[in-house]
């Protein structure tokens, strides 16, 4: 035998590592991006940093052909074609910037409303709301609208925080983990890891999921629900805890306002607590029967019996509740048809979760004080942990559905307990702690305060005089009060339609609305294009800001291409979205490991340092000098310098002399320590209040050090939800601020004070017969938006959107392999290939979200699979529901929260003639300001 | 055609949990990251933008479904790279010696000096584990990062093959099998790991863990917690909501 060969089995694997942040989703995982020759060779996680401690998934890993994509842009581009044709000329960003300036400084100076400011998947919301603040238009948010606003609106007015960036299941300790709906595509990395820990130690994972992928394919129980059922499912496993009285009462009497006596006399206060002179929420004494201010030392609050004033009854709040829920209407045997799940396995879930929380009670020998001054020895917990995203979240009744699920989480008291669901710093935060919604504009005056908060009750409308919404996407009307996130998916067509008002210039960044991130897809780029009679856009100006060649690009008249991740600065901000873990405050930051480099062409720029330079030309106050000079050199310079709040700036770490923790002067120095420590900072909170954060008095104290707080903020969880039934009293006629007469019904039915399930707004309307079947999207866990799906690697793992039906559809149709199917819902038709898929849920049919492409988008080829074998459900969904002859249009959104209805489709479907070979609709071509992508890709970056 | 050896001194390789797999592709990516920067050529994507793109990959995640007859529909993401054989036809099949296997760590590597892109080795590999690649028309497969375990310019904690490293759910472990103390062989030994297609006798190394039983949430005996039988006075359903309550919260 010859002698083996002798590989290096210990090559160079680079000169240098750079350790960044990651941006190929909004997960935010540390990077090590090894460096050779100055070129990016390989990108792994980040050992150290607290999101992903090493790992790092398909996306991550992929960063690198991500930043080499042949779709990046390379200079500003000036459109020189129709709209939507994308024939552009390049020009000088003197040129571009002046022409911004050109289009925004009139606007100022008479009608900043008239600009309308809109951030995609945006991670420096906290600085694009400042500068829109400054400009003076009321018109900015970013995505949130139509991502998951249900989700974290119910969160915050439900228990001060909500999913993901608020709070993370105990992962070292449950043993039993619930999760609901898709949540591949959100804290990507953290749930895989977490989902392992679980599997390690071979605790429980139940999955309620039409469709058994990715997640629930571990799950060891799968639930295959029928789409917007979910509140319904979760009230009847409410509905069985509270027939077993398996539900923690010590918890809900300290850390809830289960106690709290609702007002039950007629009237404008009617649903409403009772209160003391003071303002004090009463509850009942056990010892004296007396109504008396909720947190009075020494007594025992009642859940049961209320008192009795001037011949009224009035009951506390979980008598109310206990009411409502006892009821037949959620016991297993009446819903489980509708859910698509067996009442005895509703029975059997609603046992385990009792099971589990009650017989294996976590116990960790801490003591800890609780905000009323009471000791306790250790720290209890009950094991049951719940995740949920965009699967319950994008409904018609997802705001209520997330409440409930935040219910039962709190009835069985495994909220900031061992074991259970532990909110990140900076939350837990209640609605009274946020900021109310700001409009107030005026020419050449900044706005009256931030955009975007929790309204409390009518009186936080932004309605004008007239009764009329102050916003373009009439976020915070009476047609969604609590938009908490905006509604971003609304502006292209108001805009269009003009109402509530015309806008001048559509201002966009990191957002494909031409494309995948609106819904009824085609008619937006009809708006886009529509023109008036003298042939002027009925849109008259539109700034999109992107790296890439996106669909959006061609839609756009200025575009200011921005860089790759690896090519700029950015902060993962406290003030915003931050990185934060449950037992530690966390921030990080992004930093040029490479320079933009466009060799031949004017270049590429950050599109925050951008904002800046355009601000300081419009002289927008915060970013000039008092000689009118620009205040910020670029972004770095504002992430350093600016400070939000006296010592609070974007960055909490290395502040002041490099010590200050949360609080402190601007540090010259803090972007270099933040590199020199891997990218991020940490600091951990001290065991003793670990636990119990709402109502642990050393988290709160600790919470004012660090500046999340500037003074302590203990609150109770709103099981019943004041605010809302303050919107639900002005429907009923309370008031001086009055919905019009048209929503009074629906606000009287969903603004509930307590969670209630109610069919989505499509099934409502939909006849059975002719719609049978939901469809649903899910994002691959190997991409993120269109980014991830133009990436060479990424693209062979999904490349096109079959089709994903059941056996039984599959039958009934005659489907063979290779066929394609047309797929109808009452606002369009698609076509697109057709394959067998039988772990899902009976009626419900499935493809992959964002895979399709517009040809001439993205450097691909025409023949790309993303645009012949690909379509978006998106051209199914209207943001309108269809006319019911009541002459309204009415919104395919939440009515609570104005969250656009992604997964309320429903459709029908039919075999498409012999003979398909390319999905449909086709929706034209684009022309590609950059070069043809290269045919053979084979990188291997030399020293 | 080429010689295994008869025995090796260690039998390096990788335990792969599918009960915990998501299907993630993190391993693939990963592997196809580190692969193109070292050992060998770099993989290619042939048509990387275009209407068949077609790239080399040393690693894949298949996902399948299993019917059962009683319970719904499983699904199993099934990651396949090579599975370093003691028994790899892979290698006796290769008339040039390119394709060996390791005697220090039975690690089956190509020598892409010596490889002329026959393709016998990817006809005889009854896992189709490998990978002609498409620019460069030698044989490529899994090193099992065999210049990351032994890489003295890695930190040791690195010094693992670039999929285990990224796994994110931990569904990836890599170690000695021919150990029985060794971490991998005792997970193997206390999750009943398996042989991928033992019938073909290739004697792989990599082993399998096999999905937990799925579905198995007990109905009949967890439901009777959630249907109390009368008389049980430890729940409101027997005795009246109200009347519970009083004397629970008593209790407080």
């Amino acid at each position: 035998m010859p002698s083996q060969p002798a590989p290096d089995l210990s090559p160079q694997v680079s000169d240098e590592v750079r350790k960044t942040t990651c941006y190929m989703c909004a997960c935010r995982c540390g990077i090590n991006v090894h460096m050779k020759g100055g070129k990016v060779a390989y990108i792994e996680g980040n050992r150290d940093h607290p999101v992903n401690k090493g790992v790092l998934c398909a996306k991550g890993s992929a960063g690198i052909m991500q930043h080499n994509s042949p779709a990046r842009l390379r200079a500003p581009l000036k459109r020189v074609g129709p709209r939507g044709s994308g024939k552009f000329r390049e020009i000088t960003w003197d040129e571009a910037l002046q022409t911004a300036v050109d289009w925004l400084k009139p606007l100022r100076q008479t009608a900043p409303e008239k600009l309308a400011f809109f951030t995609g998947r945006d991670q420096s919301q906290s600085f694009t709301g400042w500068w829109a603040q400054a400009f003076g238009t009321p018109n900015w948010a970013a995505h949130g609208g139509f991502c998951s606003v249900n989700m974290a609106a119910a969160g915050i007015y439900t228990m001060g925080g909500a999913f993901w960036e608020f709070g993370q299941p105990d992962w070292d300790r449950t043993k039993l983990f619930l999760l609901f709906g898709v949540a591949e595509d959100h804290d990507s990395n953290p749930i895989k890891m977490g989902l392992g820990k679980l599997k390690a130690r071979g605790a429980r994972v139940i999955g309620v999921n039409p469709i058994r992928s990715g997640y629930n394919a571990i799950a060891d129980d799968w639930v295959a629900i029928t789409p917007g059922t979910d509140g319904l499912f979760i009230l009847s496993l409410v509905h069985e805890l509270l027939r077993a009285g398996k539900i923690d009462l010590g918890y809900l009497v300290r850390y809830t306002n289960a106690p709290y006596l609702v007002n039950a006399a007629d009237g404008p206060e009617k649903g409403l607590f009772l209160r003391d002179a003071d303002g004090k929420p009463l509850v009942r004494d056990r010892n004296t029967g007396q109504a008396v201010a909720w947190d009075t030392p020494g007594i025992s609050p009642d859940l049961g019996e209320g008192v009795e004033i001037g011949g009224v009854s009035h009951l506390p709040v979980f008598r109310h509740l206990a009411d409502r829920y006892l009821a037949d209407d959620y016991a297993p045997d009446q819903v489980a048809e509708r859910c698509g799940v067996s009442a005895a396995r509703i029975r059997a879930i609603a046992a385990e979760i009792a099971r589990v929380a009650f017989e294996e009670e976590i116990t960790i020998n801490q003591p800890w004080t609780d905000f009323r001054g009471v000791k306790h020895d250790k720290m209890i917990g009950r094991p049951v942990a719940m995740h949920a995203m965009r699967g319950i979240s994008a409904h018609s009744n997802g705001f209520l559905t997330a409440r409930a699920l935040h219910m039962l989480q709190i009835l069985i008291g495994s909220v900031e307990t061992p074991g259970g669901f532990r909110f990140k710093p900076p939350y837990p935060k209640p609605p009274e702690a946020h900021p109310r919604p700001h409009a107030g504009h005026a020419p050449g005056q900044p706005l009256d305060g931030p955009h975007l908060g929790y309204p409390l009750g009518p009186e936080h409308l932004l309605l004008n005089d007239a009764g009329q919404p102050k916003r373009i996407d009439k976020a915070f009307s009476w047609d969604a009060p609590l938009s908490a996130h905006g509604m971003m998916h609304m502006v292209i067509s108001n805009a269009h339609a003009g109402d509530p008002y015309p806008i001048d210039t559509l201002f966009l960044y990191m957002a494909n609305m031409a494309w995948n991130s609106s819904m009824n897809t085609s008619a937006v780029m009809d708006m886009l294009t529509d023109q008036n009679d003298d042939g002027s856009y009925k849109i008259p100006r539109i700034i999109y800001s992107d790296a890439y060649s996106s669909e959006m690009v061609a839609y756009a008249d200025l575009i200011l291409p921005d860089t790759t991740y690896l090519e700029r600065h950015d902060c993962i901000s406290l003030l915003d979205r931050p990185i934060c873990e449950a037992e530690a405050l966390a921030d990080s930051i992004r930093w040029p490991v490479v320079p933009p480099d466009r060799p031949g062409h004017e270049g590429v720029r950050p599109f925050q340092s951008v904002l800046l330079d355009l601000g300081a030309r419009l002289g927008l106050p915060g970013m000039v000098l008092e000689d009118g000079s620009a205040k910020f050199g670029d972004y770095a310079d504002y992430i350093t310098n600016h400070e939000r709040r006296p010592g609070v700036g974007p960055l909490a770490g290395f502040r002041g002399n490099g010590d200050g923790k949360g609080r402190g002067a601007p540090n010259p120095d803090q972007i270099a320590r933040y590199i020199e420590n891997g990218g991020f900072w940490i600091d951990h909170i001290p065991a003793e209040a670990q636990f119990y954060k709402p109502w642990n008095a050393a988290y709160q104290d600790w919470a004012v050090e660090r500046g999340i707080y500037d003074s302590p903020q203990p609150y109770v969880f709103n099981l019943y939800s004041e605010p809302l039934r303050k919107f639900q009293l002005a429907a009923e006629g309370h008031g001086h601020r009055q919905p019009p007469d048209h929503l009074r019904a629906r606000l009287i039915e969903t603004m509930d004070p307590l969670p209630i399930w109610y069919p989505t707004f499509t099934d409502d309307v939909t006849d059975p017969a002719e719609y049978p079947l939901h469809a649903l999207t899910q994002r691959p866990m190997a991409h993120y938006h269109s980014w991830g799906s133009q990436n060479a690697w990424l693209r062979q793992i999904h490349g096109h959107t079959p089709l994903y039906v059941s056996g039984e559809i599959w039958r009934a149709h005659g489907f063979k392999k290779g066929d394609w199917a047309i797929l109808s819902s009452p606002h369009g038709k698609i076509t697109l290939p057709v394959v067998r898929m039988d772990a899902l849920n009976p009626h419900t049919v499935w493809t992959w979200n964002a895979i399709a492409k517009r040809r001439g988008a993205w450097a691909l080829d025409d023949d790309a699979p993303e645009a012949t074998k690909s379509q978006l459900l998106n051209h199914l969904i209207h943001e309108l529901m269809p006319p019911k002859g009541d002459g309204l249009r009415w919104a395919n959104s939440d009515p609570v929260t104005g969250q656009a209805a992604w997964y309320d489709l429903r459709v029908r479907i039919e075999k498409a003639p012999a003979g398909q070979s390319v999905s449909h609709p086709h929706t034209g071509a684009q022309d590609s300001p950059v070069p043809p992508a290269p045919q053979t890709v084979a990188q291997h970056v030399k020293d | 055609m080429t010689q295994l050896p008869k025995s090796t001194q260690k039998k390096l390789g990788l335990v792969i949990d599918l009960d915990t797999c998501v299907g993630c592709h993190a391993c693939v990516i990963s592997c196809k990251g580190w692969n193109t920067q070292n050992y060998g050529a770099p993989l290619s994507d042939m048509d990387a933008y275009g209407g068949e793109p077609e790239g080399t990959f040393l690693n894949r995640v298949h996902s399948f479904e299993v019917a059962r007859e009683q319970a719904p529909p499983m699904v199993v993401h099934f990651p396949k790279s090579c599975l370093h054989c003691d028994d790899a036809p892979c290698v006796t099949v290769c008339p040039t010696g390119a394709s060996y296997k390791r005697v220090e760590d039975g690690i089956v590597l190509v020598n892409e000096d010596a490889c002329i892109g026959c393709g016998l080795c990817a006809w005889a590999c009854p896992y189709g584990a490998r990978d002609m690649d498409g620019a460069e028309k030698v044989m490529k497969k899994c090193t099992l990062c065999v210049d990351r375990i032994y890489n003295e310019n890695l930190p040791s904690e690195d010094r693992e093959p670039a999929c285990v490293r990224t796994c994110p759910s931990n569904a990836r472990h890599f170690g000695d099998l021919s150990d029985p103390e060794s971490e991998v062989s005792k997970l193997v030994a206390a999750r009943e790991g398996f042989d991928l297609m033992p019938e073909q006798g290739t004697a792989p190394v990599n082993k399998y863990l096999p999905p937990r039983a799925r579905d198995s949430l007990d109905i009949p005996d967890l439901a009777s917690l959630c249907d109390p039988v009368p008389g049980d006075e430890t729940t409101p359903a027997a005795k009246g909501f109200l009347g519970w309550l009083d004397r629970a919260l008593e209790k407080i």
